[in-house]
């Protein structure tokens, strides 16, 4: 029964590479958006916004810089404003790379091969974007490095009890080695473009990052060793690093915060909304470079059902904040509940709601799992969703805290949207440049995917 | 010293099932120094030419201990030592609260280990090799397989190795200089 059931089940599913491709195919595809595809207007026209919007955001962290946090919207009571709710709203997003380069990769999920690369890129960049606030949140910025212990003529050194402490060592942690697993995992990639480069130039510049790199049975031994430990060490590692987030919160004693279910609905917030952006970035760049072959149907619905399901865990998240706002019996968290409800900031709860729970709930219908121009509207939505839930903590918990006599109202300035629609642009900016300097999709990993990859053994 | 000229024979496949079964003929016939290249990584060919010995692991375990402890060490140091101070009324050596940044720093180090331990164990970064120098060893990035018989082998005569080489049925053969 169980070949039978295999076979009718493997023949509706689309497959994870459309079938007819050779190994010299497959890198042909691949390595010529790099090599020899021209760069279009749309791309140039793309990368010139990206880049005005990055420019944007420089002006607006220079005018920072010249005048202080008083040209942000943070005040006390709000302390916190749009650079947390941006920090944990990129980092997030990042999430979803390490989640499909690393964990699928130790649970054989073959069909990530495709979009490994390219997630990965996304981490890099999300969390590239996400560092940005932070540092320029610290007040003095020129003095952010004081976070690091180092040896300094005032002789002291960090509170390591703080989580704000913490959260320095995970995030610069996974930044590290999500740098570091995306350039391994390049390396076998940029010897293939140092070998097909016809310009000079080109095979000097991918010769010497791929580091002389010559496929060795022995050196892919060892290689494929170093991966997979990797990917055993980012796997946890990306786990701690939103609930580290979480902990920034939930070790403070303020109302809708101070509670145990932060860490795990965080991380599967992060998953979510970051397979949201997986899928905003896949449609298109499907589409415009005709990698339909490579990155079929079964992406598209695979990551839809990865956003289905851990959109539920996030609504489980709500539904027991809610739950223990009345349970509690605390008079401070039952008002948090009613004041997310029907407080000032009642309109982006329930838009919260919306975009996060109702509207994903259209994955359900298979059709529209694999429809891309459904998926791209959903993934914008849950986008959107998850930025307004990080506004909802950190707002709505600090205007009305304890004391009716500290409460008070956020109302972000130009400089914070322009500092975070900057952000936006500097992500896809790099996106573009990615796409056209570095091979999107990794073209060894998709070469073992062929079935004439199979060797048997005598 | 005639021999010291060429650097190995080199023989071309175009599958990897080809490379595989003749890197299996080839060490049974007794050559030790030999080496695959594959466009990707083939299960099993490592061991195929002898290669049993992979210190990875070992490197990754060495960098993670290494790393834990001078992550719990930094904190304990440098909050109960140095400079103690009361934070909360919290023990100087509060190592609950240190366990979060000395796993993270676990990680960073085995991690960094893997990285370096295995691109120092390849030998690599090494920009020039002689296998460079067969024009036709581009493809083994693409979609070609090869297998090399080093003239460091004991066994090594280039003109017998090269009958070996072709009894085996490849696509091409070609000499590479030192």
């Amino acid at each position: 029964m169980d070949e039978q059931y295999k076979t009718t089940v493997e023949a509706q599913q689309a497959p994870v590479i459309e079938p007819g491709y050779t190994f010299g195919t497959v890198t042909e595809k691949i390595s010529a958006i790099v090599l020899t595809r021209p760069a279009s207007n749309g791309w140039f026209l793309g990368f010139g916004i990206a880049f005005m919007m990055t420019m944007m955001m420089l002006y607006a962290i220079g005018y920072l810089f010249l005048k202080g946090v008083g040209i942000w919207g943070v005040t006390i009571p709000i302390g916190w404003g749009f650079a947390i709710i941006n920090f944990v709203w990129w980092i997030g997003i990042g999430h979803a790379g390490t989640l499909i380069s690393a964990i699928l990769l130790l649970l054989r999920q073959s069909w990530r091969n495709s979009i490994n690369r390219f997630a990965e890129a996304m981490t890099l960049f999300a969390v590239a974007c996400a560092g940005i606030f932070p540092a320029i949140h610290v007040g003095r910025p020129w003095l952010a490095y004081w976070l690091f212990p180092y040896p300094n003529t005032m002789r002291v050194w960090p509170q390591f009890r703080s989580p704000l402490m913490w959260d320095v060592f995970a995030v610069s942690t996974y930044a590290t080695i999500s740098a570091l697993f995306w350039f391994i995992g390049l390396v076998p990639d940029l010897a293939t473009l140092r070998d097909r480069a016809t310009h000079p130039a080109a095979r000097l510049i991918y010769g010497a990052l791929s580091l002389g790199w010559r496929g060795s049975a022995r050196h892919w031994h060892r290689y494929e060793t170093a991966y997979l430990l990797l990917a055993g060490l980012a796997t946890p590692l990306v786990l701690s690093v939103h609930t580290v987030v979480s902990f920034d919160f939930a070790v403070g004693i303020v109302p809708g915060w101070h509670t145990t279910i932060f860490p795990p609905y965080f991380v599967a917030g992060a998953i979510y909304s970051g397979f949201a952006m997986v899928l905003m970035l896949a449609i298109p760049i499907r589409k415009i470079y005709g990698l339909e072959d490579f990155i079929t149907e079964l992406h598209l619905q695979n990551a839809a059902k990865v956003m289905l399901a851990t959109g539920l865990i996030v609504a489980y998240g709500y539904g027991i904040e809610a739950f223990m706002g009345w349970y509690s019996g605390d008079r401070y968290d039952a008002f948090t509940l009613w004041n997310r409800l029907h407080g000032p900031y009642a309109i982006p709860y329930w838009a919260l709601l919306i975009c996060n729970i109702f509207i994903p709930q259209v994955l359900w219908i298979r059709k529209l799992r694999t429809s891309p121009i459904a998926l791209f509207f959903v993934s914008g939505v849950i986008l959107v969703g998850m930025w307004l839930e990080r506004f909802i903590i950190v707002v709505v918990s600090l205007h009305r805290d304890f004391l009716t006599s500290s409460w008070g109202m956020y109302y972000p300035t130009r400089w914070d949207w322009m500092t975070y629609i900057g952000t936006i642009g500097m992500f896809l900016a790099a996106m573009f440049l990615f796409l056209r300097l570095l091979p999107a999709i990794s073209i060894f990993e998709m070469r073992t995917l062929l079935p004439e990859a199979e060797v048997k053994a005598e | 010293m005639k021999r010291d000229l060429i650097y190995g024979i080199m023989a071309e496949f175009a599958s990897a099932q080809a490379l595989v079964d003749a890197a299996k003929r080839t060490h049974e016939a007794g050559y030790q120094k030999i080496d695959a290249y594959s466009p990707f990584p083939i299960e099993g060919l490592a061991e195929e030419i002898g290669f049993h010995r992979d210190e990875v692991p070992l490197v990754v375990l060495i960098g993670g201990i290494v790393g834990g402890l001078t992550g719990y060490l930094m904190q304990y140091w440098m909050s109960a030592v140095d400079y103690p101070l009361n934070i909360g009324g919290k023990p100087p050596h509060s190592w609950p609260a240190f366990i979060v940044i000395t796993f993270e720093m676990t990680i960073l180090f085995a991690g960094v280990s893997a990285v370096l331990g295995m691109l120092a164990l390849n030998g690599l970064p090494m920009p020039y090799h002689p296998v460079f120098n067969v024009p036709r060893f581009a493809l083994a990035s693409k979609d070609r397989f090869f297998l090399i018989v080093f003239s460091s082998d004991p066994k090594f005569n280039p003109a017998g190795t090269r009958g070996f080489l072709e009894s085996l049925a490849p696509r091409s053969i070609s000499e590479v200089p030192s």
